[in-house]
């Protein structure tokens, strides 16, 4: 049980720092948008194609880049932390 | 078109809304009594006998967030203001990450019923769950209290129903589907919602692409070319730069502390299913509020702002005018009885939360100290759901012609600051003690209430004064880092060994789930 123990808390710990580094990166994510849109208005209205400003681009890769945040964490449980769970309690 | 005198049919009796309408309540009905028979313990009760898949809760997820709010609400803030609006957008996704990273695994291993499980695992059950009851009381309660008021309204102008009419029926209905169907029929009534929801708004985004060469850049700038390149930058909204941070804030740690949202992590019959289900639900969520750009300034071209604010001053009629002048009346009409299914499922899902909070939490595990009959369980919490159900209609009418479009934060406000932390503490944090966790939440609740009274929203919009105490439309900024130092402060003040001697074996169960 002790060994099985040590691996669980390795583990544990492995998915707490991997849920923390992804967690980090949406509130930077966000957070940097929701900045740039409080600091530099004028930056936000620039047009990058016509019909397209910076800030409508930005704003939707945020929609897009938290998905695939979360499927990049659900990919990692699917097949890392979920085999190397399932081999710790076998 | 005459902006002051906008040719539509909304206000008047529409037919084929109340055909729709009719349809729905028929269909949830029948989906109530196929639940209820299959509804006979506390379990299937408040967790559908942990029967739903990963896929239908990320239907079931997405359509207990997306509430009307969001479809009437941005729509229209995009098509009055253009880009302001999609801030909102963006805030209202950027939560489930974080659900996903921290918290809808561990609660679907730690928990049974509500979030207060969770807090409450290796804590002092009592005043855990009093302080946890309080958090989740008054999320659920102003957030009700927002979807009751904007239901009267919605359908007094779609229907012409008189405002109490229209509470009393969102009332009995959302009874009737707790109280036989129990979390069965209000997952499926949340699952058909969020289809006809999506659906809807597809259509509709679809038709206005279809004016545009189904190009949304031609629609922008179409948008652009008439009412200035302003509408496509960032304009009066964040004239307060902390607001839009403390507004980003409670949005984005708020969704990860709403009771009916993390209720539903414990429907499904692993914390994989739980796992995959935030997955489903972020992408299906992500999609509709991508579409609202389309649908806002598809609504701000084709239907002109003066005409959307001679409706409604609030702008919040843009969805359904815009669906009147692209398919007339009878798409008017299958919105209008969207829209109200929107509302009615929502308020199922806050009711049954609410129910839970005030049966599993209150009663059964203060008052008789864990020991309740399964029997007695289920009495309570159908008592609970009847009584709360009962308070919905009364705050609703009591609240009418209140402004209350502050409500809907200041429940993400509430749930942001007294409940996200306390999940966090003590599911990440050997240290924590029952007196951190149990001030900590009380802190979240009485200051985020204090602050959002002081502040601008009630001072000045609401009570007319010249200006306010405290500076900020939402406290966030201010409540989630006291809610956090306080919760550590006094964690560290005070001690709990049982708290510390358990903390191992709460790790094993996050991890392991009932196998530990």
């Amino acid at each position: 049980m002790k060994v099985a123990d040590a691996r669980l808390h390795a583990l544990a710990a492995r998915r707490t720092r991997f849920a923390i580094t992804l967690t980090v990166a949406m509130i930077v994510l966000y957070f940097g948008f929701i900045l740039l849109i409080a600091y530099d208005k004028a930056l936000m209205g620039t047009l990058v194609a016509p019909g397209l400003s910076l800030g409508i681009l930005l704003g939707a890769l945020v929609i897009v880049v938290s998905w695939l945040l979360t499927f990049v964490y659900v990919r990692w449980a699917n097949r890392r932390y979920d085999r190397e769970l399932s081999e710790i309690t076998r | 078109m005459n902006a002051a005198q906008p040719v539509t049919s909304i206000g008047e009796p529409n037919v084929v809304a109340m055909v729709f309408f009719f349809v729905f309540i028929a269909i949830t009905l029948g989906i109530t009594y196929w639940a209820s028979r299959k509804t006979r313990t506390t379990e299937d009760f408040y967790a559908a006998g942990r029967s739903i898949s990963a896929g239908q809760n990320g239907f079931a997820l997405a359509g207990d967030y997306m509430s009307a709010a969001s479809f009437l609400g941005i729509a229209g803030l995009v098509s009055t203001t253009g880009f302001d609006g999609l801030i909102y957008s963006t805030g209202w996704l950027v939560g489930w990450p974080v659900v996903l990273f921290l918290i809808a695994e561990p609660l679907r291993n730690l928990g049974k019923y509500t979030f207060a499980d969770v807090v409450a695992a290796r804590l002092r059950q009592t005043p855990v769950r009093i302080a946890a009851a309080i958090g989740t009381l008054a999320t659920v309660i102003f957030y009700l209290i927002a979807q009751m008021v904007g239901a009267g309204g919605l359908i007094k102008l779609m229907f012409g129903l008189s405002y109490e009419t229209a509470i009393v029926i969102v009332g009995v209905a959302m009874i009737a589907y707790v109280l036989f169907g129990g979390m069965l029929a209000t997952t499926w009534v949340q699952i058909v919602k969020a289809v006809l929801l999506l659906g809807g708004a597809t259509i509709l985004a679809l038709l206005v692409l279809s004016r545009f060469g189904f190009s949304p850049l031609a629609l922008f700038r179409e948008a652009a070319t008439r009412y200035g390149d302003g509408v496509l930058a960032p304009g009066k909204l964040v004239a307060n730069p902390l607001d839009a941070v403390s507004l980003g804030m409670a949005l984005m740690f708020g969704t990860a502390g709403l009771p009916h949202i993390l209720m539903r992590f414990y429907t499904v019959p692993d914390a994989q299913a739980a796992r995959k289900s935030v997955f489903y639900a972020t992408g299906l969520i992500g999609f509709f509020y991508l579409m609202t750009f389309i649908l806002g300034f598809g609504a701000m071209v084709l239907v002109t702002p003066d005409a959307i604010k001679a409706v409604d001053k609030g702008g919040n009629m843009a969805a359904p005018l815009l669906a009147e002048t692209l398919g007339g009346t009878p798409f008017l009409g299958f919105i209008a009885a969207v829209a109200f299914a929107t509302i009615l499922a929502v308020v199922a899902g806050l009711t049954l939360s609410g129910a839970a909070a005030l049966s599993h939490d209150l009663w059964v595990s203060v008052a008789r100290k864990g020991d309740a009959t399964p029997i007695e369980q289920l009495r309570v919490a159908r008592i609970a759901t009847v009584v709360l159900g009962v308070i919905a209609v009364l705050l609703g009418i009591v609240f009418k012609g209140q402004n209350v479009a502050f409500m809907v934060s200041l429940a993400f406000a509430i749930a942001a600051s007294a409940n996200f932390p306390a999940l966090l503490l003590s599911i990440f944090w050997r240290g924590c003690t029952t007196l951190g966790v149990v001030t900590s939440m009380l802190v979240g609740t009485i200051s985020t209430l204090l602050l959002i009274y002081l502040s601008p929203t009630i001072q000045v919009d609401i009570l007319n004064h010249a200006q306010a105490f405290f500076p900020l439309k939402n406290p966030a900024l201010i409540t989630i880092p006291l809610s956090f130092a306080v919760g550590i402060v006094v964690s560290l003040a005070s001690s709990d060994p049982e708290a510390r001697e358990k903390f191992a074996q709460v790790e094993r169960r996050v991890h392991l789930g009932a196998k530990a």
